[in-house]
């Protein structure tokens, strides 16, 4: 029993400290850097595998747009400068929150306009209804 | 009129099957160029023949293919040869040794020949990010002036030809 314990627990240890190696080290000036870097990693697309972002793909272009992403971080950038690069070059579709514009008026608004519908179709109905039970009263 | 409504699920199940309908048989994988329309971005990039650097001056005076390729690329190996036809037929492209090691690169093109008027190497893949490119091989039609034209994005064939040639005009 405390045999199979101990086995388990090196066993465990053994991924676990692998796993940390495996990690990126990347060294940022201040923690908002480095949160900065985290939300654009997370929040911008790998235009190679198109459904993970820069931060899940293990793609090569992948790394290497993390890696510009990360020097861009670290020379003062701002989002909206890494955010404009990565359009530049690889077009809006690598942004995961879409602008707001015509093409994606529906995405954005679409829900929305249903939405209103649905409540509409509802309150119509429900006033229907109230007449026809009120007149059969 | 109160009959009709209840064809309101089946006239939304008609639309949305059309939709898709639609998008069946499409490449997932497709992505238009975000560089379609703009002058090839500035570069500086070393010329593999003459070790010197070079820039958007090197580049052809009339359309050309700008081909981005290495040896570790499979696909690259796979559409070297058929390259190699083009430029027979006179056809005038520029290559890309993106990410590769030069002299890797340079005893594949001693081996295989070489289609390339020029061959520029981009070893860090910094050029590659500039033009958008998301692996090799990817072909980009230039104009005579340096605009891009068309981008395709994997082997270059007979039938992919057809459409690049398109552009060249």
């Amino acid at each position: 029993m405390i045999g199979s314990l101990i086995r388990a627990a090196t066993l465990f240890l053994i991924f676990w400290g692998s796993n940390v190696i495996a990690m990126e080290v990347l060294e940022f000036k201040t923690p908002e850097d480095q949160l900065r870097y985290r939300i654009l990693t997370e929040e911008l697309r790998c235009p190679k595998c198109q459904n993970q972002n820069l931060e899940d793909s293990n793609a090569g272009i992948a790394v290497d747009l993390r890696n510009q992403i990360y020097r861009m971080v670290n020379d003062g950038q701002s989002n909206e400068q890494i955010v404009d690069y990565m359009v530049a070059r690889y077009g809006e579709f690598v942004l995961y929150r879409p602008v707001h514009d015509q093409s994606t008026a529906i995405l954005w608004y679409g829900p929305f306009a249903l939405l209103i519908i649905g409540a509409l179709v509802f309150v119509i109905v429900v006033i229907k209804n109230k007449r026809q039970t009120d007149r059969g009263a | 009129m109160k009959k009709l409504l209840f064809f309101i699920p089946f006239i939304a199940f008609v639309a949305l099957g059309a939709v898709f309908y639609q998008q069946l048989g499409k490449d997932t994988e497709y992505m238009p160029s975000a560089l379609v329309g703009q002058q090839i971005p500035d570069f500086k990039l070393v010329d593999m023949e003459t070790d010197a650097v070079v820039n958007n001056s090197a580049m052809p005076n009339e359309p050309y293919l700008l081909n981005f390729w290495a040896t570790w690329c499979p696909s690259c190996s796979a559409e070297h040869a058929y390259l190699g036809e083009l430029a027979e037929q006179g056809v005038n492209i520029v290559g890309v040794d993106y990410k590769d090691e030069t002299p890797a690169a340079k005893r594949w093109l001693a081996e295989r020949g070489n289609p390339y008027s020029l061959v520029l190497l981009d070893e860090m893949g910094h050029f590659g990010v500039d033009m958008g490119i998301t692996g090799a091989p990817e072909t980009f039609v230039v104009s005579a002036t340096g605009e891009i034209l068309y981008r395709h994005q994997g082997v270059v064939d007979e039938a992919v030809w057809k459409t690049l040639k398109g552009y060249m005009q």
